[in-house]
Parts: structure tokens; C-alpha cells; sequence
């Protein structure tokens, strides 16, 4: 049997994971499992274990090689691996490539619908709104509509201004 | 803030909160709605120092029992508190087990009647839940939503217009809501449809656990359901969803009771005669199989075989049984063995003047 990550070696570490009625099955070989941290049980990923196989790693080949470390409190993706959980709310920015694949699958989608703190309520009311302008733009030069695309554009700036300051 | 303030007297005694009654009681025994909540400007509990810690305790604490909800409040940090009194905070459900496992930095506020607790720095800075009796998902958001609301007026929560609230766990972003329910299922388990009907509800998104949260067991056939997403829909449809399907269980979970009457009595009438042999007779018990048994008196009492008998004396057996409460009622220098002996006295007692199952001869004789 093959090893499932490098698709090379021979698979020796076998690992059966049930999540509700799924059942995953991997196969790792020697290096693959070392990799993942899977020979020596205190080190196995907690993201995985909790996240799903496969969390950390996502979060990992975001970084493209290089360890992303949160600026903010210094939480690194090696962090993230150990316990499954972010360190401020900084990070979410930091290592927001990573976690939008991981969000995807957790989720009933990526954004967020739903209660807003009321200081922030009109900001956000702002960006759907530049969001729903942005759209008409596209729309509006695909069309060759020009005059309608020089309006809304002059809307857009002045909206976008808006929400930059309130970020 | 009071050290010395005893977090057993302030709660209320377990005959009260036993008498509390609500919608669907019978099967669902209570209704929570949980929100994660972190402040913008410090790590989250798992990564922050102790100092931070403290320092987001000390903000967070004097706002939530400032709140008008919580004017006649417990509010404690976790290291005023001894290990008992936590653990009897578990039992009532107003901490989680990991919420217990903290000491310094972390705190609880409760406030009189138990239906707020607010825990801080558990594994965000705030989780707060309203706890309602019997089948009110609804108005325990509504309630949580407005203590939420007074809240943000106070503290600088961590919020970003894509995400939503930012919470410790990517599972809880976005709404950090989670709405759950506590049934009382001894049908479903008996006539054996407790299985599909848990793997039905993890198709839809939602979780089944055991009795106290994460990794718990089902003890006394007491399971909790609740949902698992937290990003990409609104509050107001989670909580409608969970409601769907708590309807949908309720009504499996009766027609089961029913079905079982009909069709195999005998094992309803052996099962609630055996709790009530043992319960009433034993002079040594668990605390785990006094749950198992008083779980079947529970559903003799909503079968009618008991004429008299409460549902409350049940539930209030229910708690006093466990190794905390009994604890606080006699002494915490028992060991295992000795609370055995004393929780069958207090079970004997309570059930001395309950008289055995009355099997109804109207049943029919099958199996």
C-alpha cells in the first residue's frame, strides 16, 4: 500500500479516524507519519484530532514554506497544531489564508450573517452595501453603461472612505 | 467581590430548582443558549499570561455583575472557589468541566435563580448562557441576546464584519452561539431508535452528546443536543433549526413510549419495576446507577405508574445523588465507598412513601 501524503513510500502507519458516521481512513508511511506527528502521541496535532485530518497542514501550506507568526501576541501555526485553538484575535488575520479553506468545511459558510455590535452595526450596514455598488459597477462596464459606472464609482469612493476610517 | 461568600447557599435548594417547570418538560428537561464573546485588545485564555489573565478578569467581572439581570449575583474568581464547590457547579450545569479545571484568572458570575451564569476565561474571555426549564431554546436566546447587547455597551468585543465575533476556536466564530437542550430519552433507548436517531441529527450539522457536555457519557438516558456551526447563518435560524428538530425528537420519543405500551409493556413495566426494587430496597448505591435507575422511575411517572408521585421527586433525586451535592448535604470526607451507603438511605428515604409501579392489566398480554 502507498503512502496517501507522498504517494512514494510504502504506507506502514495505518490510522482510522470516525467523525459522526464517516469513517476516514489514512495511510502514512514512516517519514509522512513522523511528519504529522503521528509516532509520538504528545505531539499529534490537536488541530487534526479536533479539526479534522488534514487542519493543520492546511493552515500550513498557506505560509508557503515560510512560519507565519502572529504579529500581535506571537502565536505561530506550530501553535495552532498543538492545540487546536487561535491565540487573539489578531491571528485571524494573520493566518486568514489558511483559515478560509479550514472555514469552509467547519461551516455553513464564510461569512458571517447574524448579530453585530451596535457600534460596528453601521460599518458593516456600509461594507454590504459597497459590496452590493461594487457588483452594480462590474455589471455597469460589462455593459458599456459608462455614465451609470462613473456615478457609481464616485459612490463607491465615498462609501469606501467611510469604511476604512471606521476599520 | 466576597471570598467568603458560600456558593451552596446562594443557589437555590435543589427542591426549587427541581419545581421549576416548563414547555415539553416531560422529555426536555432544560434549554441553553451559549455566546462566546473575547475582548478585541488581549489573547485568548488558552495563550494569554497569567497577568493578562487577571487583568481581563478584573475588567470583565465588576461589568457583567454591574449588568441589571445580574444585580443579586454570585461573582467569584475560580481560585476562591474549592474543588466541591465547582463540581457542584457542574452539576447544575452553570460551569463546564473545563471551566473547573481553572484557577487563577478565571471567574463566574451567577445570578439568583440561576438563569445567567457568565463564565470568564474559560476558553474565551467570556461565555455566557441563559438556562431555561423544558423546551424555551427561544426565549433563552432572547434573554442571552439582551445581556449581550447590555454587555457590549461596557466591553470592546473582538469583531470583524467577514467573521463576525472572533473566538478562541475557529469552530465558534461568527455567531459563537451554541443552543442546546437536555432530553430525557428512555424510549428511544429502549425500543433501540436511539442510534439512527442520533446519526440522523449529526446529518444535519447537529451534535448529541452525554449529560455534562464534550465527552460525556449518556447517563440516566439523559442526552444533549445542539448545534455545531456558528459561521454563515444568522442566530435566529440556528435557534429555529435546533427547535425543528428538538419537535421532531419529541415526538419520536413519545410515539416510542406509546409504541412500547402497546407492544411490548413487559419490558417497560420489568425495567421501571427493577429501578424501583433497587432504588427503594438498595442499602448501597452508585452515584452512576442511581442516574441509570431513577431514569426509568422518571419515565414511570410520566407513564402513570406511580399515581401521586411527582416528576420533580425524581429530578430532585437526580441531583442530590451526585457525588457533589451529597457531599455539601453530609460532609466532604467521605470516600466513595461511605457516599454509596448514605446516597441509598437518601434514596430509600425519599421513595419510603412511594408504593410499587402500578401495572395497568388494560396493557394486554403480548411479549
Amino acid at each position: 500500500m502507498q503512502c496517501c501524503v507522498c504517494k512514494e513510500k510504502q504506507a506502514t502507519v495505518h490510522l482510522t479516524q470516525i467523525v459522526g458516521d464517516k469513517m476516514q481512513k489514512l495511510d502514512l508511511c514512516e517519514d509522512c507519519a513522523k511528519a504529522k506527528g503521528v509516532n509520538d502521541p504528545t505531539s499529534f496535532a490537536m488541530a487534526d484530532l479536533m479539526l479534522g485530518l488534514g487542519a493543520s497542514q492546511e493552515l500550513e501550506s498557506a505560509g508557503a514554506g515560510v512560519e507565519l507568526k502572529c504579529p500581535r501576541c506571537g502565536f505561530s501555526q506550530a501553535d495552532f497544531k498543538k492545540s487546536g485553538r487561535l491565540g487573539c484575535p489578531e491571528c485571524y488575520r494573520t493566518f486568514a489564508e489558511g483559515l478560509s479553506g479550514l472555514l469552509k468545511t467547519m461551516h455553513k459558510g464564510t461569512r458571517h450573517v447574524g448579530k453585530a455590535p451596535e457600534a460596528l452595526r453601521q460599518t458593516r450596514d456600509n461594507s454590504d452595501r459597497l459590496r452590493t455598488l461594487q457588483k452594480k459597477l462590474s455589471k455597469a462596464i460589462e455593459e458599456e453603461n459608462y455614465e451609470s459606472a462613473a456615478a457609481l464609482r464616485d459612490e463607491i469612493k465615498l462609501l469606501g472612505g467611510a469604511v476604512a476610517k471606521a476599520r | 467581590m466576597n471570598a467568603m461568600k458560600d456558593i451552596h447557599s446562594f443557589l437555590c435548594s435543589p427542591a426549587e430548582s427541581t419545581h421549576r417547570h416548563g414547555p415539553h418538560d416531560r422529555i426536555v428537561m432544560s434549554s441553553r443558549v451559549r455566546l462566546a464573546r473575547n475582548l478585541r485588545e488581549f489573547a485568548f485564555p488558552g495563550w494569554a499570561r497569567k497577568p493578562e489573565r487577571v487583568k481581563v478578569l478584573e475588567m470583565i467581572l465588576p461589568a457583567v455583575s454591574a449588568l441589571p439581570e445580574m444585580a443579586d449575583s454570585f461573582a467569584e474568581a475560580m481560585d476562591n472557589l474549592s474543588a466541591l464547590d465547582k463540581q457542584l457547579l457542574v452539576e447544575r450545569h452553570l460551569i463546564s468541566r473545563e471551566h473547573a479545571a481553572k484557577s487563577v484568572g478565571s471567574g463566574l458570575v451567577v445570578n439568583r435563580g440561576e438563569t445567567f451564569s457568565v463564565m470568564i476565561n474559560e476558553e474565551d474571555h467570556l461565555r455566557m448562557q441563559a438556562l431555561r426549564p423544558g423546551f424555551q431554546t427561544r426565549e433563552a436566546w432572547q434573554a442571552i441576546d439582551q445581556l449581550d447587547t447590555a454587555l457590549e455597551k461596557k466591553l470592546n468585543f473582538a469583531f470583524d464584519n467577514e467573521l463576525g465575533y472572533l473566538t478562541a476556536c475557529p469552530t465558534n466564530l461568527g455567531t459563537g452561539i451554541r443552543v442546546s437542550a437536555m432530553l430525557h430519552l428512555p424510549g428511544l433507548v429502549l425500543s433501540e431508535q436511539i442510534n439512527p436517531i442520533i446519526q440522523s441529527v449529526n446529518k444535519l450539522g447537529l451534535a448529541v452528546r452525554g449529560l455534562y457536555g464534550e465527552g460525556t457519557e449518556a447517563l440516566g438516558n439523559v442526552f444533549q443536543v445542539s448545534n455545531q456551526m456558528t459561521l454563515g447563518e444568522s442566530e435566529t435560524v440556528i435557534v429555529e433549526r435546533l427547535e425543528k428538530v428538538l419537535a421532531q425528537i419529541i415526538e419520536h420519543e413519545e410515539n416510542a413510549r406509546q409504541t412500547l405500551m402497546e407492544k411490548k409493556p413487559k419490558v417497560v413495566f420489568n425495567h421501571i419495576g427493577r429501578a424501583y426494587g433497587i432504588l427503594a430496597n438498595a442499602h448501597s448505591i452508585s452515584s452512576k446507577e442511581t442516574m441509570n435507575l431513577l431514569s426509568f422511575l422518571r419515565l414511570g411517572v410520566d407513564m402513570d405508574l406511580f399515581p401521586g408521585t411527582e416528576r420533580s421527586l425524581v429530578d430532585e433525586l437526580f441531583l442530590i445523588t451526585q457525588p457533589a451535592h451529597l457531599q455539601k448535604q453530609v460532609s466532604d470526607k467521605l470516600s466513595a465507598e461511605e457516599r454509596d451507603l448514605i446516597r441509598a438511605d437518601m434514596v430509600r428515604d425519599r421513595l419510603k412513601n412511594v408504593s410499587r409501579p402500578v401495572v395497568k392489566p388494560s396493557s394486554g398480554t403480548a411479549n
